[in-house]
């Protein structure tokens, strides 16, 4: 045979991959049994909590611990910042307490002063007139000839403002967990994170105790979308804390506190010109960016994106501010570079009078190598949301003040999967187990481990244990960049052939064939081509006699089982009141490929998840900064407004696959499908009301002053 | 939150003995959907907090053709959506309260405390007092504004009253019961909101140690009354601007109108101008335009805040329309 042994099933012979399987810690979750960082209690556990500078921008200059201290229930104070740092932005930690309950700890904190000396602070960066020396441009880049194409007489040139804020992470859990050392050598936490095999390195760097000596712990976490793959300080502090106490602390962010400091997506707003022959092909780009992720700046996002016009100047400025540390957002760049992009493609094809897909088709060979993929895309989105019917030109010209429009904005992603150990387990009893150093984001991870081990073993998906979680686990990659389904999938495909392998040698003789002549199907282990001669699993295993079978599985290995590269279109329906500028979601369309799919059902939800997130970043969201105090004013989530279930519309998603698809194996889907929605909002605001609300998010107060300067209404 | 004493009285001769004679000191539970959240954010430290839960009088929902409606002021959100009289003659208190939204905030809070919930103005909720302000600096002038207010706002206060229920409670000429150390007043809900001048005066006319019992509302019959608000998000959101309205007709004709805006002044905000537009018109799109027009004509916005003058305008106009089409 020259297939690879490892490779996926053929399509007819999946029995689990790619059907609508419900996630395996559904009913855990669902019934409160599941324990997340939060839940977490230990016996005798106390609770610290952390004293924030008010300040956008401040040296600290005294501090004074020692009315707290005398609190009683108050364990220890520790001061993490001392006097003479310069301080960054609002909500950074200064001081932190331990104390026998949160209460007291909360109590303590008021107790404390500190002493600031104000330094001048920048939390506002659209208006770059205002933001001083804390602006570093960086050199312009310049690919062909972009004078000679924007100079050319018969090109149609488009010129507009676009732009999307600071939004933060709003993870459902906050940032945080519980430390305890197990001895005076060992310590174990727990922590939400997004990278449980890769955290004991980093604890073990900042607190110099040896790598092997530290557990770290998450079987469930309440999202991170990026801004939980570090201990951060507060996680090594609570490690210092329960040293200096002895006993287990837990420190848990309040909302308010993570909302300031825990993650934030960098801003960018630009002025872009785009060039295009009167064909719609497209000629030229210019871009001036800037943008900002707190102190650090910001750098140019990846555009023009997706499609690589010809012909282009780009000029960025990177702005440093006091918003607080920018952390990776979901496709960190993607969201960002995709609404510029395609914002202002939107506006050239209605300068050109032309269908925004027919623009996109007749470009896409700029969209190597997924030319294809998109022009598929395309054409099923549009039959989805029935564009034929449905889009008209700019400006929705029926009466009444509600418009309805139509907008479309394509994206893509990596995902390829990351390194990836596992242990898979066949013990003589027929119990399987498959033990990794993963975590499960929220995503599905344990139930797309289960479906390959379950496919490989012929097993149902309940008959498979699956362990992640736990550092001192064979290690697996953090969960970045929509690497995990890639990783894991690999590592237990090729630990479970392999495994199986062990079993078939086990069971030969006793069926008089060879080992290669044995396949595993429907529960049981049987001759090729003879179901007669077959043993059920459990007999199988029963020949190991006391001795479980242990395989090592690994990621990346022989055979070609993931690749990375993604395409996505997504077409917005909505509808605008004009009079009051609230826009409204009547329906999202998403077609998304990512290669061979391992559990529809899980990989659909990944994109609802992501619309849904996506439609809370286009019309809601915004981390709003005061200049005069340099504080965030929305740090709760009664002012930080998300989508809730009346506000997203109807969301349709079509997963491509088949061939073309299957066949680039696994890939990554966490990211891909929030990147689009922001620009595909935007443009159906532009189609329906016949006039662009620049920036996101599109609020009453930005879709009436857009209003007021021209549109249909 | 800061450690406090807790009581929970039957009476409310018991309740107001137990408050204080100044503001601060003692604070009262009734839903606790906002007080516990002010208190969580040491915006309110109360040395007592004085619950209303146990005392039976202040609850219930009652209604007689001849009188009105009584509110019991520890009456729910959702008992008072549940009352088939107050749907019946009264659907505008419905639907307003239905704009709340939340489950929890409807099983939870009461109508008193609708009416007695403090501002959301975010720097009052930082931490920066009622009339936020930094070294003696307002912040809201020059700050971020959008939310705040449009009339009435020419200082020291700039929030906007954040009641659902009392815009269309003052259009149906609405008055409250007050209880305290002197017995029972009598107060018509138009003039129970107020505006501070500073930092340390409330919103509404209640003193420390005086709690609000009843909220009782005329007969409506003959009425067509409907609410409008604006608000961005379905889930849980601060309307951006809302309008109630009441009508009385004559055939066709107008012969009197109610109209009061809500979330655009530090207090509801009662528009004469509106009305005088209405009386003695057929209501049409253009007359409810001309009122809806009319009711924000003396508005002054602030720096970031002018798209609010128009949706003032349009929840005026549409719920004028609505109450003409038969109410809410």
């Amino acid at each position: 045979m020259a297939k690879c042994k490892y490779d996926w099933p053929e399509a007819g012979q999946r029995k689990l991959i790619g059907k609508r399987i419900s996630r395996v810690t559904g009913p855990a979750m669902a019934s409160g049994q599941a324990k997340y960082s939060y839940d977490i209690n230990r016996p005798g556990m106390l609770y610290a909590r952390l004293l924030a500078c008010p300040y956008a921008h401040a040296k600290i200059k005294s501090i004074d611990t020692s009315e707290a201290e005398k609190l009683p229930g108050v364990k220890t104070v520790r001061i993490i910042q001392r006097v003479g740092t310069e301080i960054q932005w609002a909500g950074d930690e200064i001081v932190a307490v331990v104390a026998e309950r949160e209460e007291i700890a909360e109590d303590a904190l008021r107790r404390i002063k500190v002493e600031y000396e104000k330094l001048p602070h920048i939390v506002h960066e659209e208006d770059l007139s205002q933001v001083g020396d804390r602006a570093k441009p960086a050199a312009e880049q310049r690919t062909g000839d972009p004078d000679a194409a924007f100079k050319d007489p018969d090109a149609v040139i488009s010129e507009g403002y676009y732009g999307l804020p600071v939004i933060i992470h709003c993870t459902p859990e906050t940032h945080g967990g519980v430390a305890e050392w197990v001895d005076a050598e060992n310590l174990r936490v727990w922590i939400s994170t997004q990278n449980v095999s890769g955290l004991p390195p980093q604890i073990a760097e900042t607190l110099g105790t040896p790598v092997t000596n530290i557990q770290a712990l998450c079987e469930y976490m309440g999202g991170g979308f990026g801004s939980k793959f570090s201990p951060d300080r507060w996680g090594i502090e609570m490690a210092r804390l329960a040293k200096d106490v002895g006993k287990p602390v837990k420190l848990m962010l309040q909302r308010e506190h993570d909302s300031m400091v825990a993650g934030a997506r960098p801003s960018y707003f630009a002025k872009i010109r785009v060039a295009a022959k009167k064909d719609g092909t497209l000629t030229g780009w210019e871009s001036d960016t800037w943008g900002t992720g707190g102190p650090g700046g910001a750098t140019l996002p990846p555009i023009p994106y997706v499609l690589n016009v010809p012909n282009q100047i780009k000029r960025h400025t990177s702005v440093a501010t006091n918003v607080g540390p920018a952390r990776a957002w979901r496709a960190p760049g993607h969201p960002q570079a995709c609404y510029l992009t395609m914002t202002a493609l939107d506006d050239l094809a209605a300068k050109l009078n032309m269908d925004p897909i027919e623009f996109l088709m007749k470009n896409l060979a700029l969209a190597k190598p997924r030319e294809q993929i998109y022009r598929q895309e395309l054409q099923k989105a549009a039959e989805l949301a029935e564009w034929t019917k449905n889009w008209h030109p700019r400006g929705d010209k029926s009466p009444g003040p509600i418009k309805r429009g139509l907008g479309v904005s394509i994206h893509t992603w990596g995902g390829g999967g990351h390194n990836s150990l596992c242990n898979v387990a066949i013990h003589p009893d027929g119990s399987v187990e498959i033990t990794l150093g993963s975590q499960d984001l929220g995503t599905g991870t344990r139930t797309v481990i289960a479906i390959t081990a379950a496919e490989t073993f012929g097993l149902p998906v309940e008959a498979v244990t699956v362990n992640i979680g736990d550092s001192k686990y064979p290690p697996s990659g953090g969960s970045g960049g929509s690497t995990t389904v890639g990783g894991v999938s690999g590592s237990t495909r090729r630990g479970c052939v392999d495994a199986l392998e062990q079993l078939f040698a086990a069971v030969a003789p006793g069926l008089g064939v060879p080992a290669e002549q044995l396949e595993a199907a429907d529960g049981r282990i049987q001759v090729k081509g003879d179901a007669a001669k077959s043993l059920t699993w459990k007999q199988a295993c029963a020949k190991l006699g006391v001795k479980s079978v242990q395989v090592q599985g690994k990621n990346p290995g022989p055979c070609q089982l993931g690749s990375s590269g993604v395409g996505g279109v997504q077409i917005a329906d909505v509808s605008v009141d004009t009079e009051t500028g609230i826009v409204k979601i009547n329906k999202m369309v998403a077609v998304q490929d990512c290669g061979l799919i391992i559990d529809l059902k899980t990989a659909e939800n990944q994109c609802y998840g992501a619309i849904t997130m996506g439609i809370g970043y286009s019309l809601f969201e915004e981390k709003i900064m005061d200049q005069v105090t340099g504080r965030m004013l929305n740090p709760n989530l009664d002012s930080y407004k998300l989508a809730g279930i009346g506000d997203i519309g109807e969301i349709v998603v079509h997963m491509m696959t088949g061939p073309g698809y299957d066949d680039r194996g696994v890939i990554g889907l966490g990211e891909p499908p929030v990147i689009a929605p922001g620009a595909a909002i935007s443009n159906a605001v532009a189609n329906a009301i016949g006039v662009r609300v620049p920036t996101l998010p599109l609020t009453p107060a930005k879709v009436l002053a857009a209003l007021a300067k021209g549109g249909i209404a | 939150m800061q450690a406090f004493e807790y009581a929970n009285p039957t009476t409310k001769e018991e309740a107001v003995r137990l408050l204080a004679n100044q503001w601060g000191e003692a604070e009262i539970l009734a839903g606790g959907t906002d007080s516990l959240s002010l208190m969580k954010d040491h915006v309110s430290t109360p040395r007592r907090v004085v619950s209303l839960q146990a005392i039976k009088e202040l609850r219930g929902i009652e209604f007689k053709p001849a009188t009105g409606l009584r509110l019991g002021a520890m009456a729910t959100l959702s008992e008072l959506i549940e009352s088939a009289a107050v749907r019946r003659e009264y659907p505008a208190l419905v639907e307003a309260a239905e704009g709340v939204r939340s489950p929890q905030i409807l099983n939870m809070g009461t109508v008193g405390g609708d009416l007695c919930q403090r501002p959301r103005c975010w720097y009052f909720r930082a931490g920066y007092g009622l009339l936020a302000r930094d070294d003696g600096k307002a912040l809201v002038p020059e700050g971020e504004n959008q939310y705040h207010a449009i009339l009435g706002n020419s200082g020291p206060a700039y929030f906007v009253n954040p009641s659902s229920l009392a815009p269309a409670l003052i259009a149906l000429g609405a008055k409250v019961r007050v209880f305290g150390p002197q017995g029972t007043r009598e107060v018509g809900l138009d003039k129970f909101f107020l505006t501070p001048a500073s930092d340390d005066q409330r919103e509404c006319d209640l003193k420390a140690n005086e709690i609000l019992t009843d909220i009782l509302v005329p007969p409506a019959k003959g009425t067509k009354m409907a609410i409008y608000e604006v608000r961005q998000r379905e889930a849980l959101d601060y309307p951006l601007a809302a309008a109630a309205v009441v009508l009385r007709l004559d055939g066709k004709t107008v012969k009197s109108a109610r109209v009061v805006l809500g979330h655009v002044a530090p207090v509801p905000w009662p528009a004469p101008e509106a009305e005088a537009v209405l009386v003695g018109k057929t209501i049409s799109e253009a007359v409810a335009d001309e009122a809806g027009k009319a009711a924000v004509s003396k508005a002054t916005p602030l720096s970031k805040n002018a798209y609010k003058v128009q949706l003032a305008r349009v929840a005026v106009k549409r719920a004028i329309l609505r109450a003409a089409q038969g109410g809410a």
